[in-house]
């Protein structure tokens, strides 16, 4: 089976008021060739799960969610993200703001087809408050009371990995696969932008086997996008554009999104990465030190 | 030696480790995490840490200077899934700097004033907090001692558990919660005032309990033993100078103020 397709055809499933979950964390591994194409696109009404950082700052800046389901949208380096800070600060979207691990929680119950898992997380704080869905409920095992965190099941995933082969089996080379398996696995239907494509017999080493978190059968299309999750890092083939961030920052700051996307979106991945440099430069970026 | 205000804090902050075992230790900050990384090399070398990305070390990495992470020395993978895990189990202990702490020991990073629809200032969103105070000790870390930060009645977003009966979740107790000390640039604090109120244990040098006070939106308790803070030895700041070569600990405080308050007299 032969799912490489184009970053369009791939993002055209995603239809108004759809879930959508981005893997990534922050400024790492960020699907931003999916979500470019999602900002050329006329869809609107989204709901978005992600461990948020330019992904989400750009889809609120554009107008294109309804409401936003995290546990922190920031840069790590640039704490607080500028599109996102100023889409909540005007009452803009909805939001659901949860702790780190109750996302991780929701994914794996919708992964696991549960309707909630039981944690002790929340409670005590205002994540109870802000958040009216969450229902505390009463354990058959002790006295004590439990957040029932729900299944949080996106009708799409939008993950970057490293390299896939066209029938979908995917690598994640970097470090850390962050929560991807978990947002592929609760997700009806994933979308894997890779920055390699490779044969099959990639995936005959081992260690390369190991670097496989989730099955061919999860994945339903493969897009080539190398340098894809710039300006987020790919490791271990990039690193994260510092510079590009604060000029992201900057315009979103002074001119808004419009300042932005006139500089940088351009109608194609091509010519995105010719504003932005080159994809020789993209893949040039220092992996980062922490 | 002659030592900075930061390093002062950073040796307080670093005490707090020493009785902790094995427990993985999570500095948020440069100076929260040069803090924890002296514990390991000095007092208690029992401590795990992770590599900021996905490996728990043996040894803390310098907190500057570090040009790669190869060749640090790894323990065990650890990616941020995996962490939680470990938070759970309660083998942790967490040194953070909140925008906002509470009487009660609650803290915020969330946002600040406005309605949760709009808030005045959007921060950082809850992030892991809510999770780590229910699961395990937290201690926090507070460069500017204000009423800013210390507020007078809830913080603006609860965003970590403390010690409020009125929050407290059904089955539970104090006992339950381990919300254990405050580092900040005038003194040092923990939570053993009368029924479990803030309380001040130390005073940094040169600082007097008034100012403290004053600096603070609600009353604090005085521990009877009211002492100074103990000053970085000449092994505690060499250790440092190896974790941090490139001296960052020197500007992460306004003007980097001298560990030992200057007077106006010996300012002039």
């Amino acid at each position: 089976m032969d799912k490489l397709v184009s970053a369009s055809a791939a993002v055209s499933v995603i239809e108004d008021g759809m879930t959508i979950g981005i893997g990534g964390w922050g400024p790492r591994r960020k699907p931003m060739a999916l979500i470019r194409e999602l900002l050329r696109s006329p869809v609107k009404d989204l709901t978005v799960i992600a461990y948020g950082g330019a992904d989400v700052g750009l889809l609120c800046a554009a107008g294109k969610v309804r409401k936003v389901i995290y546990a922190f949208v920031s840069l790590d380096f640039m704490p607080l993200e500028p599109a996102f800070r100023k889409a909540r600060e005007s009452g803009a979207i909805e939001v659901m703001e949860i702790d780190e691990g109750m996302l991780l929680l929701g994914l794996r119950a919708g992964a696991w087809g549960c309707p909630f898992i039981p944690t002790r997380i929340g409670l005590g704080t205002d994540v109870l408050k802000n958040a009216p869905d969450l229902t505390l409920v009463d354990s058959p095992y002790d006295e004590k009371e439990w957040v029932a965190m729900p299944a949080l099941t996106p009708d799409v995933a939008l993950v970057h990995a490293t390299r896939a082969d066209a029938r979908g089996v995917c690598e994640i080379a970097s470090p850390d696969h962050y929560m991807d398996d978990l947002f592929v696995r609760a997700a009806k239907h994933t979308i894997v932008a890779v920055d390699e494509v490779v044969p099959s017999q990639h995936f005959h080493d081992p260690e390369i086997a190991r670097r496989v978190f989730w099955e061919r059968n999860c994945t339903q299309a493969v897009v080539h996008a190398p340098g894809g999750a710039h300006p987020s890092s790919s490791d271990p083939l990039y690193g994260f554009d510092v510079e590009h961030f604060k000029r992201y920052g900057e315009l979103l700051n002074e001119g808004g999104y419009s300042a932005w996307a006139d500089a940088f979106l351009g109608d194609s991945e091509v010519s995105y990465q010719s504003a932005v440099g080159g994809l020789e430069a993209i893949q040039s970026l220092p992996l980062p030190v922490y | 030696m002659q030592f900075t205000l930061a390093e002062l804090m950073v040796c307080a902050a670093s005490r707090i480790f020493d009785d902790e075992g094995e427990v993985l230790v999570t500095g948020i900050g440069l100076l929260p995490r040069l803090a924890a990384s002296l514990a390991m090399r000095s007092s208690n070398p029992d401590l795990l840490m992770t590599d900021s990305q996905s490996y728990v070390l043996s040894q803390p990495n310098a907190v500057s200077g570090l040009k790669s992470h190869e060749g640090q020395a790894n323990e065990n993978w650890m990616g941020f899934a995996r962490i939680f895990d470990n938070v759970w189990s309660g083998r942790r202990h967490a040194l953070v700097g909140p925008s906002q702490i509470d009487r009660f020991g609650q803290s915020n990073i969330s946002a600040l004033g406005g309605t949760h629809q709009a808030p005045k200032v959007q921060l950082l969103g809850v992030r892991g907090f809510p999770g780590n105070s229910i699961s395990h000790a937290n201690s926090f870390f507070v460069p500017s001692h204000s009423r800013r930060v210390f507020v007078e009645g809830e913080c603006d977003v609860v965003c970590s558990v403390g010690y409020n009966n009125g929050r407290l979740p059904r089955g539970y107790s104090f006992s339950d919660i381990d919300v254990r000390t405050v580092v900040t640039n005038l003194c040092v604090l923990d939570f053993n005032g009368p029924n479990k109120q803030m309380r001040v244990v130390t005073l940094h040098p040169g600082v007097g309990l008034d100012e403290v006070q004053d600096n603070t939106g609600f009353e604090l308790a005085v521990a009877n033993d009211i002492g100074e803070t103990t000053m970085p030895s000449d092994e505690q700041l060499d250790l440092l100078s190896q974790l941090d070569p490139l001296n960052a600990r020197a500007r992460q405080l306004k003007n980097n103020p001298a560990g030992i308050r200057q007077t106006e007299e010996t300012q002039s």
